[in-house]
């Protein structure tokens, strides 16, 4: 092959396959072009950011449900293609995934122009980090080679960095921006190791060859040397994956940085980064899960989700500051997440349908979470607004005053703590369903059980920390000092807070939509 | 079957009229075009709407009141499922709007309604916050009449869960000086067994397959329609026969009839060295045992009962203590009998237990609503005798009408203490109400003072006593008796517990009613029962003593399905249990049952 044919077929596969697959990144990409240029230009200084950001993403959302609207629905293999020369993948999970992320920036969007935070004079800035991360957990989603792995979430993560230090003012702000970047550069510092390990070992990057590899080399009759290397490896890539899930032990961040940065940082973070995150985990857990490494995968993942899962749980007992308690409330949450993508790689082998169910699972419970979390974070947001705190007992006695926002919070917590007829139940339901058809189907039967047992322990004793936000707002009485102001639900805000938490409870109720929809990314797991 | 055929099932309207009404106007209700202020309209909303569902429900189970018979409502006699709802929900996991009532569940959801809208009417003293007391008090009482009604394990579980939100709310707002922690405490010991029960369900739904059941089977079980007819029912049962992976159901009464296979895969299946059965049945027991409740588990219900206002502790003793042992005796039974047989004692020694305990307990008691919410565990412990009771295992000889009596006694029970307790619970209430104190030592003379009141509230507590000629005695009889036949040990304490029941009983109405005159505080208070009181008294009471001497009223809806149910499940103890790979060990024990007579 000569030079000439080359550049010929690199281009017809850029032009031709990869591009047309890769709209809503492009889309988003022009937008952020446009934001810094609204910032630049005299003439386009007095455009409304969000509105600018807000017409983008809605081109972006639309490619995206065309993209998933035109997978094949009947052959489960064909939607997959590799797009540029294999760096990134495009197949169910990437464009469900894709479009979950852009479904959530139009809300988030519109939440952080009714909740004021950015300012007009930051809006640019804001808008173009946000959807410059949100194009990294794009890439996320669909990475099919190391090196667009970790470009991908250095590209999620560095802006959000800036926008964890987004209230300038404030040294709590600044601390969490800190600490975040610096907590983050060591976790892509190991990943990078690891990543460099697996590399050499297997010599190559491409995921799907890697896989190819490793059955050769982790083989019957494996040196221990190389097994040894392959494991640190993967652990050290678990780390990166880990810090990007806040899972335990590399949740640290986490509540420091939900705290100090602004309630729409912490919507960000803890839905966008947490679908994305979950996403490229399904990826290398499916990508690198051979026969030989599998067992290993869903040990490390299991484990891994137990105890990010019970950690974050008790933690979140004795937390007074409403945005701590739902950095531990994600914590925990990633947990759950973790459990459905155990159960699915562990039946990868043995029964893929069940594999597939679990995957459908995970999807859902993404989806319905955007919802959920979003919801809390957004009444966090207007609260703040409207009392001038995020701390629990400033909510006191809330319900005298404003019952609207009281049912639509106890809409939300009860939904992340899983009870009918909410979303949060149905996800958690499937969850539990899939790690039940793992056990009756016989993959990693102990490991699954155990799960299943920490999970409904867990689920119990989450009930008592989001209750008691519940309790604090309806049984006490009102600080004395607070003002009369009320959060009528006949406004904007209310109207956000109502557009939020109605799929909360219709989600629960006619879910058939949704999990169609999901059933469409459990088809990666074929 | 095509949607529109689906949408004119006789009973779709009436059954989701039944449950969803209340949600309905508490929806309404919730608006913020209903001003706050305007208490006297949103009582008499609830109010009418809970007599309206009640009508409703009558109009279900005693067609002969309103005319001729349509195909919607009950006809007596008739063991089956009657008045069939079946639309799909998801399809993704065969999940189906499926309701229906029959003779275990029609009483006990018109004793739902019954009481729901005496509660209604007890509410009127509540003062804080009426409009969303009223809003939840509706939403609970949804999910109490779902539970009754559904035929779907997920539907199930999910009127099972709405029900938790709204009482910990009703008890933690509108409750005592404890109510805090009675409400946490309630929501946590039941949620704890609902997981567990959660967790039951998805291993009962993964473990059945519906492609093991006859043709007659799934018609039986509603899995195909029965009102569909010629080539739409042949393509409904081949879409099942066809399946190549196995189909898993949610359907309760497709689950019994796979529990009820010889060759049943819950008891093929094994976990950690017990059969899945096993497993089910004890995740299922005690989740629902939570509820009942019954001693140890039984924790909750003293704090709660004592911190609920009056009507929820009306509802919480009338309906939501009979979930626990509509659910045993619906699902835990039929879906696991294997386990049910071979854990038959651990049933019946919890009810002792918590019979006896719950007496005793309440033979301690100062408080009088603490002593009332003990006489209720210790009446629902007959409920569990008298469902545990598997007289099958007595010998090689089945007396399956041995434990069609215990069951039989244990709904009828159920039916009694819904009146009884509710009356109990209603009338300390109405003292409460007048002298805020329920200090047992601290009464006495009441009678001299509320005579008509008196009056009532003794023919009350002489019904929750036990006293033939009231309702209270025919189920503790009938347990009693049948239980001789499984322990003769276990009908002797049961028969005996009658006697400290008759001591705590007896002692509170001395204390409280009789005595010279009323000492305690705020005697001045001590005005006659009002026109309200007394019409939610005089129901009660009415039909305390109905039921006692015309027992038949209620056993004329429940003898035939509990008959049914017991003798199926005997049958199956004959067929599978002792089938013949098991005779020898079968044909020893029997006798060493027959010789240690």
């Amino acid at each position: 092959m000569n030079f000439g044919t080359l550049i010929t077929n690199l281009l017809n596969d850029t032009v031709a396959v990869s591009l047309p697959l890769f709209r809503p990144e492009l889309a988003l990409a022009a937008t952020i072009v446009l934001l810094l240029l609204c910032r630049i230009l005299p003439v386009l200084r007095h455009l409304d950011s969000a509105l600018v950001a807000l017409g983008g993403v809605g081109f972006a959302l639309w490619y995206a449900w065309c993209d998933l609207r035109g997978l094949p629905v009947g052959d489960l293999a064909a939607g997959r293609q590799e797009l540029f020369t294999g760096l990134i993948v495009f197949d169910s999970l990437t464009a469900y995934v894709r479009l979950l992320l852009m479904g959530f920036l139009v809300l988030y969007i519109l939440f952080t122009r009714v909740s004021g935070i950015p300012d007009r004079e930051d809006g640019a800035d804001f808008y173009s980090l946000v959807l410059g991360s949100t194009l990294g957990m794009c890439l996320m989603a669909s990475a099919n080679h190391l090196l667009m792995l970790f470009m991908a979430v250095e590209m999620a993560s560095v802006p959000s960095y800036a926008l964890a230090g987004l209230l300038k003012g404030r040294r709590a702000s600044s601390e969490a921006a800190i600490k975040y970047a610096v907590y983050g550069a060591g976790a892509a510092g190991i990943m990078l190791y690891g990543l460099s390990l697996l590399a050499g070992v297997l010599g190559t990057c491409h995921l799907p060859s890697m896989a190819v590899e490793l059955s050769k080399v982790a083989g019957v009759g494996a040196a221990s040397g190389t097994v040894m290397v392959l494991s640190l490896g993967g652990l050290m890539l678990a780390v990166g994956l880990a810090f990007k899930l806040s899972a335990v032990p590399f949740h640290f961040w986490c509540p420091d940085v939900f705290e100090g940065a602004a309630a729409e940082v912490g919507a960000f973070l803890s839905v966008a980064s947490k679908a994305a995150a979950v996403a490229l985990l399904l990826r290398v857990a499916f990508g690198l899960g051979v026969d030989e490494s599998r067992q290993f995968i869903v040990y490390a993942i299991g484990l891994m989700a137990a105890v990010t899962c019970t950690l974050g749980n008790l933690a979140a007992y004795g937390q007074t500051n409403m945005k701590r308690l739902l950095a531990y409330s994600t914590i925990a949450h990633a947990g759950y997440l973790m459990m459905g993508v155990a159960a699915a790689v562990a039946m990868a082998g043995v029964f893929p349908a069940g594999s597939r169910a679990a995957v459908t699972a995970v999807a859902f419970y993404l989806g319905t979470y955007v919802f959920m979390n979003l919801g809390a974070f957004a009444i966090v947001a207007l609260l703040r607004n409207t009392l001038r705190s995020e701390e629990i007992s400033a909510y006191a006695g809330l319900v005298r005053t404003s019952p609207g926002i009281v049912v639509a919070t106890a809409v939300v917590l009860v939904s992340l703590i899983g009870l009918p007829p909410l979303a949060g139940f149905i996800s958690k339901f499937l969850i539990f369903a899939s790690l039940v058809e793992a056990i009756t189907s016989g993959a990693e039967r102990p490991l699954m059980l155990l799960l299943l047992v920490i999970g409904g322990i867990n689920t119990v004793i989450s009930l008592f920390y989001y209750l008691r936000v519940l309790k604090v707002m309806t049984f006490d009485p009102p600080p004395a000092e607070r003002a009369h102001e009320a959060f009528p639900l006949v406004s904007l805000p209310g109207a956000l807070v109502t557009a939020l938490v109605v799929p909360v409870v219709a989600f629960g109720i006619f879910w058939s939509g949704l999990y169609a929809c999901a059933q469409l990314a459990g088809a990666f797991a074929s | 079957m095509d949607p529109t055929a689906s949408l004119t099932q006789p009973a779709l309207w009436p059954l989701t009229a039944i449950v969803f009404l209340p949600a309905l106007v508490a929806a309404f209700l919730s608006l913020p075009i209903i001003p706050k202020a305007r208490e006297e309209f949103i009582r008499w909303t609830s109010l009418l709407t809970m007599a309206v569902v009640f009508v409703l429900s009558l109009w279900m189970a005693w067609p002969q009141l309103f005319g001729a018979t349509g195909p919607a409502q009950f006809r007596l006699g008739e063991p089956g499922m009657q008045a069939v709802v079946k639309l799909p929900w998801i399809d993704a996991f065969g999940i189906e709007y499926l309701l229906g009532v029959d003779g275990i569940s029609m009483p006990l959801v018109v004793l739902t309604t019954f009481l729901s809208m005496l509660a209604a009417a007890a509410s009127w003293p509540i003062t804080k916050h009426v409009k969303a007391y009223h809003v939840l008090f509706l939403l609970l009482v949804t999910g109490m009449l779902g539970v009754f009604v559904s035929l779907d394990f997920f539907l199930f579980y999910v009127f099972w869960e709405v029900m938790l939100l709204p009482m910990y709310f009703l008890i933690g707002i509108w409750g005592g000086p404890r109510r805090e922690y009675a409400a946490i405490k309630f929501f946590l010991y039941t949620l704890l067994g609902s997981v567990l029960m959660l967790l039951a369900i998805l291993m009962l739904y993964f473990t059945s397959d519906l492609r093991l059941l006859s043709d007659d089977q799934l018609i039986a079980a509603h899995v195909v329609s029965p009102a569909v007819e010629g080539a739409a029912r042949a393509d409904a049962l081949t879409a099942v026969r066809s399946a190549k992976n196995p189909v898993h159901t949610f359907n309760l009464l497709a689950l019994a009839q796979l529990g009820q296979l010889p060759s049943s895969p819950f008891a093929a299946a094994e976990v950690w060295g017990m059969s899945l059965e096993k497993w089910a049945f004890l995740l299922l027991l005690i989740g629902f045992v939570i509820k009942v409740p019954v001693v140890p588990v039984h924790t909750w219900l003293p704090d709660a009962h004592v911190e609920a206002p009056t009507p929820i502790s009306m509802i919480l003793a009338g309906v939501l203590l009979k979930l626990g042992g509509y659910g045993i005796l619906r699902i835990c039974y039929p879906i696991c009998p294997g386990a049910g047989l071979a854990f038959a004692w651990l049933v019946c020694g919890l009810g002792v237990v918590s019979m006896v305990y719950g007496a005793f307990a309440a033979l301690a008691q100062k408080d009088f609503k603490r002593m009332v919410a003990y006489s209720s565990v210790s009446h629902m412990g007959y409920v569990m005798l008298g469902l545990g009771v598997w007289s099958a295992v007595a010998g090689n000889e089945y007396r399956w009408d041995a434990w069609a009596q215990g069951v039989n006694g244990a709904m009828f029970q159920m039916l009694a203490h819904g009146i009884s307790s509710a009356g109990m619970f209603f009338m300390v209430g109405v003292l409460y109400d007048r002298v805020h104190h329920r200090n047992l030592e601290e009464f006495g003379g009441i009678f001299n003072r509320m005579p008509v009141y008196s009056g009532l509230a003794v023919a009350v507590f002489f019904a929750g006593l036990g006293l033939p000629g009231l309702c209270g005695f025919i189920g503790e009889v009938l347990v009693t008796l049948s239980s001789w036949n499984y322990s003769r040990t276990l009908a002797v304490i049961s028969a005996f517990t009658v006697i400290l029941t008759a001591a705590y009983i007896l002692w509170a109405i001395q204390r409280v009613y009789l005595g010279a005159e009323y000492k305690g505080p705020h005697g001045d208070h001590l005005t006659p029962i009002t026109a309200r009181e007394l019409a939610i008294a005089a129901p009660l009471v009415f039909f305390a003593i109905l039921f006692g001497v015309a027992p038949q009223i209620l056993f004329n809806y429940v003898t035939p399905t509990v008959n049914r149910q017991v003798e199926t499940l005997a049958d199956w103890t004959r067929r599978v249990h002792d089938a013949p790979p098991v005779a020898p060990a079968v044909a020893q024990r029997g006798a060493d049952g027959v010789g240690s007579r």
